[in-house]
């Protein structure tokens, strides 16, 4: 399969000044390539439509998701989710259109559609005499 | 998690300390990988789906808090059995893969079973649910019984 599969835990750069990297969950992931387009499936619960930071930036797809339910309805007595944020970078396949990505936002999951570009979809070329 | 940086003295000219910090930076992304997630990579290695639980109280109230992105509200089931919780439920998918399409799989999907213990007795009727942004938040109202009682002490 093409690089968007080809992910990595990419922390973000630890901060010149020494201080603290901030630390994320990273989501799990599914993707779907078909000969139109990528999909892309993130589980996040805990992020709303407004929480989510999705930016394309040197053929890389970095999604950021920022819970909106941080605060704790009084005292933990037992935790096993982590009250972090969100984060994981993909690599851009060459043959995304980065201006067609469309995000939907649902119960926890954010679905990204990333479009092939025309040209790399399975032409049939005739050939002339 | 990052492990404690070995300060090496400056370097005056050539050190051979690049190197090995160029190792030690890919050794912190090892151990950032395999920090275990909750809900995560171990559930993953078990080939089961159990999302992760959280409980809370306050004064008069148990609050459960489950973690279970991308289910359908009808699919979620709860129960009250004297003192222990039961969420249970299943997750479908609906995403349809074709013969040549390219898939790679890191979700759950199938069923689940959590159950908890609450630390007092609740009362049954007064229990709410609610499904947001794929986390179920579960309310339950302490019994009288179990809620603090101040007493009055008459100092004679």
């Amino acid at each position: 399969m093409s690089a968007l599969t080809q992910t990595e835990q990419r922390p973000p750069a630890a901060p010149a000044n020494g201080a603290q990297r901030v630390a994320y969950v990273t989501p799990a992931a599914n993707i779907l390539e078909t000969a139109e387009s990528y999909v892309l499936e993130a589980e996040m619960p805990g992020v709303g439509k407004d929480g989510l930071d999705v930016t394309v930036e040197n053929g890389e797809l970095v999604i950021v998701g920022r819970r909106a339910d941080k605060e704790t309805p009084g005292a933990a007595l037992y935790r096993e989710s982590r009250p972090l944020d969100y984060r994981r970078v993909f690599d851009l396949d060459p043959s995304i259109d980065t201006g067609r990505i469309t995000a939907k936002m649902e119960q926890g999951i954010l679905t990204l559609t990333l479009p092939k570009a025309e040209q790399v979809k399975p032409r049939r070329i005739t050939v002339t005499d | 998690m990052s492990l404690i940086r070995y300060q090496t003295p400056e370097p005056t000219v050539w050190s051979p300390f690049d190197r090995l910090s160029t190792l030690r930076d890919e050794m912190n992304r090892l151990f950032d990988l395999s920090t275990p997630g909750f809900g995560g990579r171990e559930d993953r290695l078990l080939g089961v789906w159990s999302p992760p639980l959280d409980v809370f109280q306050d004064k008069d109230h148990v609050f459960v808090k489950c973690e279970l992105p991308g289910m359908k509200k009808e699919d979620i089931q709860i129960s009250l059995h004297e003192n222990a919780l039961t969420i249970s439920g299943e997750r479908k998918n609906e995403r349809e893969v074709k013969e040549g399409d390219g898939w790679r799989s890191e979700r759950f999907f199938g069923r689940f079973h959590r159950s908890v213990t609450l630390p007092v007795l609740v009362d049954p009727a007064n229990v709410k649910a609610q499904y947001k942004d794929g986390v179920l938040a579960v309310s339950l109202s302490k019994a009288e019984e179990a809620k603090p009682k101040q007493i009055e002490v008459q100092i004679s």
